[in-house]
């Protein structure tokens, strides 16, 4: 070799002069991902709390585990044109697949009147451009950032033994957050109608609308439905609601209206579990059809992911810091479940209720209504 | 001690360019898919055009390479690390070629629109839409960018190692300001 690698104290020197940059490089890498940070909150952590709560079942989504496909379409009104320059609040009608699922990550739960459901859609409009959106039945969102959701998750983690949540834990989880006492009061209180069909949906997040002069609007929005029925509770059941929803459609197609509520000057844009002012303007945007369910073994909705920063042009994130959570988790999630065995969904609406499961409606027989 | 033989200047500032884009390109991954916020989204943003620009100027680096030689390893180093010296960079190009393609093509086989400026500019898929093919990819994204990151550990190891302990030109002929490319050079030099 033309050096001379002498030894003694200055071979030393070199030598730790050779090995500094690999070792700054890797403590730099490992203090980025967060190897050196182990209370950090992650994708990661979230879902090892949401599974320490519901457990593990591979193949399924982490939450909102228990699910039907929906096909539809969206039909802009033109009504909110101004704000956003988005596709969907033009007048064409553009395609949309969606799924229907209860929110927790047990995805063979029997389906009962108290359980939170949910109205994921994607609206595909022109050149690629899509709307994805998670909606919940439920006023607001329990807690206001990712860091308080996992210590939620934590606090009603069943305890070993008696397979329940430890009372106190959810105590101190309360004492310690006394902001979301509204919150939790406005998810207790809130009303309950009879089942999928006829529920609102709200984005809980906030985004911002951009119109084409510039202009910037922050709302939150909501799929309320053409009828709501509070009379009569939903059936209990295995898949009581699911088979409800499944007769609703079966019967007719059913409509949303798409309703934003655009941000008033005391409202609380980064905040999901705030509830907004009732005096808020609202637009009514658009109207959202539904015609038909399928089965998740085979269907539109499983092989993507409801990720609510998917948006068109014309929409944008608001500094809510639960929606980036989301965004990354739900990634996270799509990742490892598809890696995963393809399992089972408890819910297959072309098995008729009561009949074994392999008997087939002719579930096709529904008027296609095509969307344009 | 003969005087060096640089690498031609072009292959220097694609060198170093993509060095510093690469290390910033693999701290904002391993950062971001660690992270929920509140930089996740805009980080998200960010990697994505420059994976596509990185793509870019990888062709671009080994069409320079085609026309611009490297200079000759020492002759005197053994052939065992000549054969290390040799695989690793072929081993960086692979990866520097495979990473971006892989995150395009993982977003393509997950159905996401795949922006790249703002949410108007959309990349077309080249993979179909194919979870089992995502959930994978999307692994493999993070293993071979982890095998990039181990690479670039040991080629900086490996520079230092000339440069300090077999004392020879190596290090300087891509680190140095001076202007005599191979092309340019006069002193003798044994052919890649």
């Amino acid at each position: 070799m033309a050096g001379n690698a002498s030894g003694g104290s200055g071979g030393l020197i070199r030598w730790l002069g050779v090995v500094s940059l690999p070792v700054a490089l890797a403590v730099g890498f490992a203090a980025a991902a967060g190897w050196l940070s182990p209370h950090r909150v992650t994708p990661d952590t979230l879902l090892a709390a949401l599974q320490g709560v519901d457990g593990a079942h591979p193949g399924f989504r982490r939450n909102h585990a228990k699910g039907v496909c929906v096909a539809g379409w969206f039909e802009g009104n033109g009504q909110a044109a101004s704000y956003s320059s988005a596709f969907a609040f033009d007048t064409k009608r553009v395609p949309v697949i969606g799924r229907f699922a209860l929110a927790g990550g047990m995805p063979y739960q029997g389906d009962a009147p108290g359980k939170v459901r949910s109205m994921a859609l994607a609206l595909k409009g022109p050149g690629g451009q899509e709307w994805r959106m998670g909606l919940n039945d439920i006023p607001v969102f329990p807690v206001s950032t990712p860091q308080e959701f996992q210590a939620l998750q934590q606090a009603v983690r069943p305890v070993a033994g008696t397979g329940k949540p430890d009372p106190l834990a959810i105590r101190r989880f309360r004492t310690a957050h006394p902001w979301l006492a509204s919150a939790g009061k406005a998810l207790a209180e809130r009303p309950i109608t009879s089942g999928f069909e006829n529920d609102t949906y709200r984005s809980l997040d906030s985004f911002v609308l951009h119109g084409v002069d510039g202009h910037s609007t922050a709302m939150r929005f909501a799929m309320v439905p053409e009828e709501q029925k509070f009379a009569d509770l939903p059936g209990r059941g295995e898949n009581a609601s699911f088979d409800q929803l499944n007769e609703a459609i079966s019967a007719h197609p059913l409509r949303w209206t798409l309703v934003l509520t655009l941000a008033g000057a005391g409202d609380a844009v980064s905040d999901p579990s705030r509830i907004w002012s009732d005096k808020d303007q609202q637009i009514t945007a658009g109207t959202l059809t539904l015609t038909r369910l399928a089965s998740e073994t085979g269907g539109d909705c499983t092989g993507i992911t409801f990720d609510p920063l998917v948006l068109p042009e014309g929409i944008m994130a608001s500094d809510d810091p639960v929606l980036q959570a989301r965004s990354a988790t739900y990634m996270r999630s799509f990742g490892e479940r598809s890696r995963e065995k393809r399992p089972v969904p408890a819910y297959d609406p072309a098995v008729v209720p009561g009949l074994e499961p392999g008997a087939k409606t002719g579930s096709d027989s529904v008027s296609p209504e095509k969307a344009s | 001690m003969n005087p060096i033989v640089f690498f031609a200047r072009s292959s220097r500032v694609l060198h170093w360019l993509m060095a510093v884009l690469i290390l910033v390109m693999l701290f904002v991954g391993v950062f971001m898919a660690a992270s929920v916020g509140p930089a996740y989204h805009a980080l998200v943003g960010f990697h994505r055009p420059l994976g596509i620009a990185l793509l870019a100027l990888v062709v671009l680096r080994l069409i320079n390479r085609f026309f611009h030689r490297p200079p000759a390893l020492p002759i005197d180093l053994p052939p065992l690390m000549v054969f290390g010296a040799k695989a690793s960079h072929w081993a960086l190009y692979a990866l520097m070629m495979a990473l971006p393609l892989i995150g395009w093509a993982m977003l393509s086989a997950g159905g996401y629109p795949i922006p790249l400026f703002g949410n108007d500019v959309l990349l077309p898929p080249i993979l179909p839409h194919d979870a089992a093919l995502w959930g994978w990819l999307r692994l493999a994204h993070t293993v071979l960018a982890f095998a990039l990151f181990a690479l670039i550990m040991a080629h900086g190891g490996a520079a230092l190692f000339h440069f300090l302990i077999c004392r020879d030109s190596v290090l300087q002929s891509m680190v140095g300001a001076g202007s005599v490319s191979p092309t340019k050079s006069v002193s003798p030099r044994v052919t890649d």
